[in-house]
């Protein structure tokens, strides 16, 4: 009993500094591997422009990982402000399990929640030797073709559900046109970046469907003039989204600094540093400034084509799903 | 023995230790069952018995085994070479030893992957003779030999240096050819430890994620590892099924730790 009431004392005295008016406002946004630079550079802005509107000093930290290792780790408990990641399922992942957030979050945002967007590419090697030019030569027998495995990396179902809309829109049997597609694809790595470093690193594979941003990056920085961008004549839109997470916001009292830092992204300034880091900006003006780090085509949405992400991680990306019978015997 | 040892007596220390074995190790672990339990016995059979996950422990079994079995022989040949020579950089190679405990399992995954795919340095000279290593069956036992190398050698250093030289020279003065000496009189006394090694190996073994996602290729059926089903079943927020199948790791690694630890009593009461 003795024991306990010192400890409450120590315990009080420690949280008495946390209950006085602060000015130092510190959020969170918990985000997926490859905005690292997108937010340096975008938090840098945000503090900027709080501390001129408000006078408030804000720090803002990041966290990277996996989407859906992040999704979990905020379920799980890390007091995350905001979330930022790769795709809607994730998200909808922190109202599934544990009630985080609202279940119309998505409307919260202006655009489907997503500030910005990307698409997936193909990235071959210098003179693009097996001639590939879209999605129907990636099931010829002979090329080889990198991706990560769908059941683990985010970017992996995006390329999936890119190659099955390809097939619906020429009328072939989707189905059959992946098991064809996954029969070339000699190794499944678990996340985006280990699918680029087999390709670009390894040396394995004719072509690497990749985020637009990666295929830049590979491109412009890790071996110059060894790869091309080829452009499918149909891709898919990837909508990245963002939310406040109310369970971390109402306990903290951060909701309106939260709320101010997503709309912030929305914003001419937030705009240009998200397409300055090879994501495509909804904002035109952001669009054409950078216009030359985006590829021209058709792109679809999984609202259109798959019925939202709810629908297709459960047809095509969960046990016993789709991407399961390609292997199923 | 007085039951009142150096650190403040039996019930004390017993009590600390039970204390910290509950918050570190059994709490945890049993959080892991609880979470199994939620589920129906139908869905965890289903489960645990899918086609696709028996290849996994069958995939993670065996390259276990096979590099807890290629790190007894190493292992033993390093820990004899480290405690009977001495030699120039010794101490270097001693302390080189511990290095895959040191090192972050992904890169050793990448880096051993980057040396042994057709394009590295290792790998293009095996590929000239059609081995292949990388995203097979060989290239996990080779992560995991690299893992779990310095337990053998670290478990039976020991022992071997305990070993007095005496009963070599006994063993040799009454007629035993170096052969027999090894078998007949080193061997069995230092099985003790070359089974705790081989335990400790191979029960690492069975949880190793890091290293080996990089080299095995992640292949359905065929090089997917059971920590790697794991993981996809979290990926679907799946935590039930996700416990489901570390229990089974769980249960098949305490069997095997516990059995050669009956081995091992059993070998020490022959002595």
């Amino acid at each position: 009993m003795k024991l306990l009431k010192s400890f409450l004392v120590a315990a009080m005295l420690f949280a008495l500094p946390m209950t006085l008016p602060a000015k130092e406002i510190t959020l969170l946004n918990v985000s997926y591997d490859p905005t690292r630079e997108l937010y340096e550079e975008f938090n840098a802005a945000f503090a900027k422009y709080w501390k001129a509107k408000t006078g408030d000093d804000v720090t803002i930290k990041q966290s990277h990982g996996g989407s859906g290792k992040q999704a979990r780790a905020v379920i799980d408990g890390l007091e995350a402000d905001v979330v930022t990641l790769a795709l809607a399922y994730d998200i909808d992942a922190l109202h599934d399990n544990g009630n985080l957030i609202p279940i119309d979050w998505q409307k919260r945002f202006k655009s489907n929640s997503s500030p910005y967007t990307s698409t997936i590419v193909f990235l071959v090697r210098k003179g693009n030797p097996k001639n590939i030019k879209d999605w129907n030569d990636l099931v010829k027998p002979g090329v080889s073709v990198i991706t990560p495995n769908p059941k683990t990396s985010g970017g992996a179902r995006w390329n999936y559900l890119a190659a099955w809309a390809y097939a619906l829109e020429h009328k072939q049997n989707p189905q059959e046109f992946v098991k064809a597609l996954f029969k070339n694809v000699p190794v499944l790595d678990s996340g985006a970046r280990g699918s680029t470093t087999t390709f670009v690193e390894r040396g394995i594979g004719d072509v690497l469907l990749s985020w637009e941003n990666e295929a830049f990056l590979a491109v412009n920085r890790l071996g110059k003039g060894e790869f091309e961008i080829v452009v499918p004549s149909l891709s898919i839109l990837a909508e990245p989204p963002v939310t406040v997470v109310d369970r971390t916001v109402d306990k903290k009292g951060t909701r309106a600094v939260a709320t101010a830092y997503l709309n912030y992204l929305y914003t001419p300034d937030g705009q240009r540093i998200a397409a300055k880091n090879y994501y495509r900006p909804r904002d035109k003006k952001a669009f054409d400034a950078y216009g030359k780090f985006f590829v021209k085509t058709k792109l679809i949405t999984v609202d259109k084509v798959f019925g939202g992400w709810r629908k297709a991680q459960k047809t095509h990306f969960d046990d016993g799903g789709t991407f399961d019978k390609i292997y199923g015997k | 023995m007085s039951r009142n040892g150096v650190i403040g007596g039996f019930g004390l220390s017993m009590g600390y230790t039970l204390l910290y074995l509950s918050l570190i190790v059994i709490i945890p672990l049993s959080t892991i069952l609880l979470s199994a339990m939620s589920m129906s016995w139908s869905d965890f059979i289903a489960t645990v018995l899918d086609k696709r996950a028996l290849l996994s422990y069958k995939v993670t079994l065996l390259a276990s085994l096979a590099a807890a079995a290629v790190n007894l022989f190493i292992g033993f040949l390093t820990a004899w070479v480290l405690t009977r020579y001495d030699f120039y950089g010794k101490s270097i190679i001693n302390a080189a030893v511990d290095l895959p405990f040191a090192l972050p399992t992904a890169v050793a995954g990448i880096t051993l992957t980057a040396l042994y795919a057709e394009n590295g340095w290792v790998g293009s000279i095996l590929a000239k003779y059609g081995i292949k290593v990388v995203f097979t069956q060989t290239g996990i036992t080779l992560a995991l030999i690299f893992i779990t190398f310095p337990f053998v050698v670290r478990a039976v250093q020991p022992a071997l240096e305990e070993l007095e030289a005496e009963l070599e020279e006994a063993a040799e003065s009454l007629g035993a050819s170096k052969f027999q000496t090894l078998t007949k009189v080193i061997l069995p006394l230092i099985s003790p430890s070359l089974i705790t090694g081989f335990a400790l190996a191979f029960a690492r073994g069975l949880g190793e994620y890091g290293s080996v996602i990089f080299i095995s290729g992640n292949m359905p059926f065929k090089t997917e590892i059971t920590p790697l089903l794991i993981i996809t079943k979290l990926e679907q927020f799946n935590y039930a099924a996700a416990n489901a199948l570390a229990l089974v790791t769980l249960l098949t690694a305490f069997a095997v730790l516990f059995l050669l630890g009956m081995l091992k009593k059993y070998i020490r009461r022959e002595l």
